[in-house]
């Protein structure tokens, strides 16, 4: 063997990395940690399990004081989709530590020594997650579907009551669900830039669901009215899932959509400061 | 030559002690710079949280109450217009009442045959004709006989009545509810009922045939003056109905007024003054929807009435729905564990990050003893912290409360004491908890989001009415979240249908069970983290 030939392999020619190896780079990264694969299949797992649970917990098969009349019924699209609410949690973790685990580890210098356009890293760190979530959602919202299609006529959710039972062959069933998976994405970036601009996973974590249940819990309990319509409109949770909504869409403060809008905002204001903060801060 | 004398350490040569563990463990939490900000942060949002609620408050005072009666809310001062029990609760005190005068002993016994009434269910509920009123009772409708301090609402008094669904009751002073016989009333199957007074006491019988007497209470109203006023009343709650927008809604009811009419015949009066005229009228008339009035015929009188003679509970939805409680005060406790969850979780993940927990274990090679430590001084600061925001979020709610001229339910002192050092402890146990599962994960962001998972999301499953009611319940009897039970300030009564769920600030585990099922899972994840921190390596 010869100096010559070990010079010989394909190693990139002079230049910057592109986004192609990025990409390439940050997919290897997020594919050989374990624990990517298992958390969100655990987040999918999740998601349909607590679909499933909460689906069960309808009761309208006795037709209680109230319980399932129409005008005060449930939701059945969003109830079958409701695991959400807990899967998002994992996802979140998974988005956080994308890049929390770079700056617990130190990792972070090697990347960008090997890509030195530091927002190029976080547009391919933020393109993998986006692969990832996506796939993990459309698991999690498949399963979620079928299971609140199976389980809740069993509890009285049925057209003779006056129900829409889930099924992708409505169009508003179809938002629901495409939504919630969209949902997940711009969860997991909300939480990436949110790792990003903090750098610490732990931190990120409590603050991306600090967002997220917090202002829910708050406009609930809150006796004022008009404030607790207003936090919703903004809360990226409450707001972002409006999408769900298949009943009753004239009473949401927003439309679904503008809601969707809404926690896309927040998810690329959070991407948004963490590039900022990415570029113009040592690592 | 010099002679350079070998370096001695000034430690006494002794196995170091427990104090000097905690001391080295709150040297490492104090110099911390970011974990001591945050502890402020924690103080602050829980500050900030209270102030959201009471300043945030956008509606005037002159707030609509078409959706039902409330306290008045006209004019600059807005303040309570609720009468207030003789324990300080306030209280629905409005009912048709037949009365005269009774001064010194004496009794009176009735006995009543029908129980009829009206009711109009609110708009969207099932059943015939929704929205019209139509023949019906309400479990808590009432009829019977009262003695009252006087007329004025709010006064002290106890009644034997029968009930639309409940049987036969004493109730007394609002808060008190004792059972007598059960069923409905109806001409066959008719009720006796008595009072006697005797000094301050008062006993209450009932019977089923006017022959055998049971006694149902006997209850001592201090302070009860000489001349009392004695008769027959009618009261019957608004339409309540609790049901669940579940999916995302919030839980409502409503509904209009409701009105019962009992017959009641044999009256008899004996001791005190000579029976004398009847006089008639409408307590709390000024109130509103008083509705009400009876007539007498032989010995029969027919009494309508509507209102109530009850506590008011606190709740959305209820007649205090706008109310602000110590339960929005204390709001920003969520965002307040959060953040002492993060810095408690660091401090055991933070070691492992940097190996700094070789240096521990080396340091003081008993581990077990390093986790107590570490619990201790983490629970203490969480205490503090809890214990301070949690004050001055009341303080300051209740301050800002005042200023505007808001209502505030009111709560007693202990009740409120009891409620922020709950909170401090709250705060305590959780950090604990965060600190055993950050000894037990190893891994910082992890521990925090079963933290939240555990503590928070079971809340917010409650309150945000993503799971019916009663699947909220078992969520607060069995998580970790039952911890905030400590924070229900406000009794729940059998004897009112409301909505009595975490969302109005009613949790279904007491204040110290609920917080003793904390400190059962932390004891249990604390137990679990000193094995898993003794066998394995660091």
């Amino acid at each position: 063997m010869t100096a010559a030939g070990l010079a010989a392999r394909p190693v990139a020619s002079a230049g910057w990395a592109s986004l192609q190896d990025a990409l390439r780079m940050e997919w290897t990264k997020l594919r050989t940690v374990s624990s990517t694969f298992w958390m969100l299949l655990a987040a999918a797992a999740l998601t349909i399990a607590v679909s499933a649970a909460v689906s069960a917990a309808v009761n309208c098969a006795g037709g209680g004081p109230g319980g399932c009349a129409a005008a005060t019924g449930i939701d059945p699209a969003k109830t079958s989709l409701s695991g959400a609410d807990l899967g998002q949690v994992i996802v979140a973790l998974v988005a956080v530590l994308a890049i929390g685990g770079e700056y617990s580890t130190g990792m972070i210098r090697l990347t960008l020594t090997a890509v030195p356009r530091r927002v190029t890293v976080l547009a391919a760190k933020a393109a993998v997650v986006t692969g990832w979530t996506l796939a993990a959602g459309v698991l999690a919202v498949l399963g979620s579907l079928l299971a609140g299609r199976l389980i809740l006529p069993l509890r009285g959710v049925t057209v003779a009551h006056g129900y829409v039972v889930p099924s992708l062959a409505n169009g508003l069933d179809v938002r629901a669900a495409g939504g919630t998976v969209l949902y997940l994405v711009l969860v997991a970036l909300l939480s990436l830039g949110v790792a990003t601009a903090l750098r610490d996973s732990a931190v990120a974590i409590g603050v991306v669901l600090g967002l997220l249940y917090l202002f829910p819990i708050v406009s609930n309990v809150i006796p004022d009215h008009t404030l607790a319509r207003h936090l919703e409109q903004v809360a990226p949770m409450t707001a972002g899932l409006y999408i769900q909504s298949t009943v009753g869409l004239k009473s949401l403060p927003l439309t679904p959509w503008q809601g969707f809008g809404v926690l896309a905002a927040w998810s690329f204001g959070a991407l948004l400061l963490g590039a900022i903060v990415l570029r113009l801060r040592d690592a | 030559m010099t002679v350079i004398a070998p370096y001695q350490s000034q430690v006494a040569d002794t196995r170091d002690g427990f104090g000097q563990l905690l001391r080295a463990e709150w040297t490492k939490f104090r110099t911390v710079r970011g974990w001591m900000i945050t502890l402020l942060v924690t103080v602050l949002v829980m500050v900030g949280f209270g102030l959201l609620s009471a300043a945030g408050t956008t509606s005037s005072c002159a707030q609509d109450t078409s959706s039902g009666p409330g306290p008045a809310r006209s004019g600059a001062g807005c303040l309570p217009t609720f009468p207030l029990g003789p324990g300080g609760e306030p209280v629905s005190d409005s009912f048709y009442l037949v009365h005269q005068p009774l001064t010194g002993n004496g009794s009176i016994t009735t006995r009543i045959t029908s129980l009829t009434g009206l009711v109009q269910p609110p708009n969207g509920s099932q059943g015939p004709g929704p929205g019209d009123t139509q023949p019906g009772v309400m479990p808590w409708s009432k009829a019977g006989v009262i003695i009252k301090q006087n007329l004025n609402q709010g006064s002290a008094y106890a009644a034997m009545m029968v009930t639309g669904g409940h049987g036969v009751r004493m109730q007394w002073n609002y808060t008190g509810d004792t059972a007598g016989l059960p069923g409905t009333v109806s001409a066959n199957s008719p009720r006796w009922l008595r009072l006697t007074r005797s000094g301050d006491v008062i006993t209450g019988y009932d019977s089923a045939n006017g022959t055998n007497w049971t006694q149902v209470g006997t209850v001592t109203l201090s302070g009860l003056p000489s001349t009392v006023q004695v008769g027959l009343f009618g009261a019957s709650p608004d339409y309540t109905s609790v049901v669940q927008n579940f999916g995302g809604g919030t839980s409502s009811k409503g509904g209009g007024p409701t009105q019962v009419t009992g017959v009641f015949d044999r009256v008899t009066l004996s001791g005190g003054s000579a029976a004398g005229p009847w006089a008639s009228g409408y307590v709390g008339a000024d109130n509103g929807s008083g509705i009400g009035g009876y007539h007498q015929a032989g010995g029969q009188f027919t009494v309508t009435g509507s209102g109530d003679i009850a506590p008011i509970a606190e709740g959305h939805g209820g007649p205090a729905d706008a109310a602000l409680t110590i339960h929005d005060y204390l709001l920003g406790t969520f965002a307040g564990l959060i953040a002492l969850a993060v810095i408690a979780a660091m401090f055991m993940t933070a070691e492992y990050r940097r190996n700094l927990i070789r240096v521990t274990l080396a340091a003081s090679p008993r581990r077990g003893r390093v986790l107590a430590a570490k619990a201790i001084v983490v629970a203490a600061v969480s205490f503090v912290a809890g214990l301070v925001g949690a004050a001055l979020a009341v303080a300051v709610g209740t301050a800002v409360t005042h200023s505007r001229g808001y209502w505030e339910f009111p709560v007693s002192g202990p009740v409120e004491a009891r409620v922020i050092v709950g909170t401090g402890l709250l705060a305590a146990v959780t950090a604990v908890l965060a600190l055993a599962i950050g000894t037990i994960v190893r891994r910082s962001a992890a521990t925090v989001a079963i933290v939240i998972v555990t503590i928070v999301l079971p809340y917010f499953l409650a309150v945000a009415s993503v799971v019916p009611l009663g699947v909220a319940d078992w969520l607060l009897r069995v998580t970790p979240a039952a911890g905030f039970a400590v924070q229900g300030a406000y009794p729940e009564y059998g004897q009112v249908t409301a909505i009595y769920s975490a969302l109005s600030g009613y949790y279904p585990l007491g204040a110290l069970a609920g917080l003793g099922l904390l400190c059962a899972w932390t004891a249990v994840a604390l137990a679990w983290a000193a094995v898993l921190l003794r066998r394995r390596d660091a």
